[in-house]
């Protein structure tokens, strides 16, 4: 498998005080759907913008498909579509016409009919930008990201925003343009769709790497795909995890602000018996329980001790 | 959907693919050009600014300083002793097309005074002398005075002294309309092109259009250059009208060639897209941009000579007023509208432009920010 991108030791300061990205490196494969994952903040989209070529980093090496920045930056943006977090493209010009100008940047772009069909806008081609619904502005972003063939896309919270249907139209688009060989990066903070769209993930906290892996991967390092969740009376002042981590079956614990306790477990059959048990000892009486899959937001508590969206 | 359908891999890029177009040199500037075109003439207010204002400006101020037909006085005679005689001799008098005399009771005669109905009142005194009674602080009853006594005076047979012969000058060329409207293109021009390159950078800017811009093998110099380009087109459409409706409302005579006058203004719109381009290059804000050029245009709207001759200012800025680009631009419009001045002629005035518009468009591009 040859690397579409690879970045090492990247490193990006602003103004000499804020360290948005410390360290961070990354492999992605040719082909691959890569997702970087985190909450606001972590330095996703100043990764991202480091290696769409649109920011310098302040220390470490970028590498795409081969080529550098500083040698090859005009045969590197021929060969990459972007969209970034926000672009509010020309609200008069039609659809059509802002692909043709997107398209026209491009030494060997696609025909704008077959870009507007794949997308789905073939049906809006003539309507003026500022006409268009969110989803449907999403999908142009996207329209003129693929509008120069790229071999590679950068993807910058696509979904942000969007309806559940806008949204699984988008991931078919990503599949197509990954299905005939194209390598994505995504940048996200929704859980389902790294989960869903990606084949690797990287999780990003203050401006590092703290995990990689397959969504299932990540998820089986915590221990348990089953996660038990529970309030008892008495509970809620701070009582310590440790009794619960000692239950049969429970690989880790970690307790919300609201005094659900959440363990993460192997084989729930044998926890909660245990869990009840236990409760019975400590004359409490049980306010909640429920049980549930594991996913990556419980990998992204487990790992930061918070939620991805604490907006 | 054509996501399904069987294409060939794209790491492979000798293959062939009939799908994909080969874009030429200039296709990025080409569409940009037509991009930026198609947007100004979808927005209404563009248009308005551009084309109706001007033309308004011109067509006011035409109207407001055309050249009337002189005054017509109007003068009350107080009834009684010589009344009517002096009607009949102002009647006959060589002035008698400016002067509308009428014979009215004395105290209707003061009161029309009084209210401004009559510039001034002649009343016969029973010696058979002509009193005038008019009011030194209102210079149409000053006029009245001096245009009757002239008119009863010759009437009663005043021979000059001295003889004397005068021209009426209100041949075009040589009004004020003529003044106003090459400096009104020039302001336009320069409105039109700080404006127009400032506000349209400081909102892609804002909306990230730039960036986006950048993240695509676009040339940064073509885009620039379409953007100016654009200012250019316009500026053709608003010379051609500005000139044409002072041709056609108010007898214009373009000394000049048209060709002449639109490559003075090439030069001034080049300057000003340059300018336009210096102030927006890193303002984040329409606030801030706006701020920047209007403290960049005051001193021309004030000191180039817009609506009167900058001759009024005083000596010493002289030279500091010949050196905004704005003078330039008026002066040499002025120059080949109204004189029909060569182009060669007016080397020093486009040399000034020029220098304007390469120094801004080369600073504007060291300090550009397109993020």
């Amino acid at each position: 498998m040859t690397l579409a991108i690879q970045c090492r030791d990247l490193r990006k300061t602003y103004d000499g005080k804020v360290e948005a990205v410390r360290g961070l490196n990354l492999e992605i494969e040719s082909g691959e759907c890569f997702g970087l994952l985190g909450p606001n903040g972590a330095g996703k989209t100043t990764t991202i913008e480091i290696l769409e070529g649109l920011l310098s980093p302040s220390s470490g090496q970028v590498t795409i498909v081969g080529k550098t920045w500083e040698s090859d930056a005009r045969e590197l943006r021929e060969s990459m579509g972007i969209s970034l977090q926000e672009t509010r493209l020309a609200e008069k010009l039609t659809v059509r016409e802002t692909i043709d100008l997107f398209a026209s940047f491009y030494r060997e772009p696609r025909r704008s009919d077959d870009v507007l069909e794949e997308l789905q806008l073939t049906e809006k081609a003539d309507a003026w930008v500022g006409k268009l619904s969110g989803g449907q502005r999403q999908r142009l972003a996207v329209a003129t990201a693929l509008v120069g063939n790229p071999k590679v896309l950068f993807l910058d919270e696509p979904t942000t925003g969007l309806d559940p249907q806008s949204r699984r139209q988008l991931w078919d688009i990503v599949r197509g343009f990954q299905k005939r060989g194209g390598t994505v990066l995504l940048t996200t903070h929704y859980m389902e769709e790294a989960e869903r769209l990606c084949d690797r993930l990287a999780i990003i906290d203050h401006g590092q790497v703290i995990a990689e892996g397959t969504p299932a991967d990540l998820i089986a390092r915590l221990g348990g795909h089953h996660v038990v969740e529970f309030a008892a009376s008495g509970e809620q002042n701070g009582a310590s995890t440790e009794i619960w981590k000692q239950l049969p079956g429970v690989k880790s614990v970690h307790k919300e602000d609201d005094g659900l306790v959440c363990l993460h477990v192997q084989e729930p059959h044998l926890t909660i018996p245990a869990l009840l048990d236990s409760i019975v000892k400590r004359n409490s009486h049980l306010l909640h329980l429920s049980t549930r899959q594991a996913s990556l937001e419980d990998v992204f508590v487990r790992l930061t001790g918070r939620h991805l969206r604490e907006d | 959907m054509s996501v399904s359908e069987p294409l060939p891999k794209l790491k492979d890029p000798g293959s062939q693919q009939p799908a994909l177009l080969r874009n030429g040199r200039w296709s990025g500037f080409n569409h940009l050009l037509a991009a930026r075109m198609t947007e100004l003439w979808r927005e209404p207010e563009v248009m308005f600014w551009v084309f109706v204002f001007p033309l308004l400006l011109a067509l006011g101020l035409g109207v407001a300083f055309r050249d009337k037909p002189a005054d017509v006085t109007p003068v009350a005679i107080v009834a009684g002793g010589e009344a009517q005689s002096a009607l009949t001799m102002l009647e006959h008098s060589p002035e008698h097309s400016l002067i509308r005399a009428e014979i009215a009771e004395r105290s209707a005669a003061l009161k029309g005074f009084r209210l401004g109905k009559y510039d001034l009142v002649i009343e016969p005194t029973p010696a058979g002398e002509f009193h005038y009674l008019y009011d030194p602080a209102r210079p149409e009853s000053v006029l009245s005075h001096r245009e009757v006594d002239d008119a009863l005076q010759s009437a009663a047979g005043r021979k000059n002294p001295l003889t004397t012969s005068t021209t009426v000058s209100s041949e075009p060329g040589s009004r004020y309309i003529d003044f106003l409207i090459p400096g009104l293109i020039g302001m336009n021009v320069m409105n039109a092109a700080m404006w127009g390159i400032g506000f349209a950078l400081v909102d892609m800017r804002q909306r990230k259009l730039l960036k986006r811009f950048v993240g695509t093998p676009m040339r940064r110099s073509d885009f620039l250059t379409a953007l100016a380009t654009s200012r250019i087109v316009l500026m053709f459409v608003e010379v051609v009208l500005l000139l044409g409706f002072g041709v056609f409302f108010f007898h214009m005579r373009v000394m000049g060639s048209w060709l002449a006058i639109l490559l003075v203004g090439t030069f001034g719109a080049l300057a000003f897209s340059g300018i336009g381009l210096l102030s927006a290059s890193r303002a984040q804000k329409i606030e801030t941009a706006s701020g920047l050029m209007n403290l960049i245009m005051m001193p021309m709207w004030i000191f180039s000579g817009v609506f009167f001759s900058y001759e009024r200012f005083p000596a010493v800025i002289q030279p500091f007023i010949k050196a905004l680009p704005l003078t330039a631009l008026n002066d040499a419009l002025r120059a080949t509208v109204l004189e029909g001045a060569t182009l060669a002629s007016q080397s020093g005035r486009l040399l000034v432009m020029a220098v304007w518009g390469v120094l801004s468009f080369l600073l504007a591009l060291r300090v550009f920010r397109w993020t």
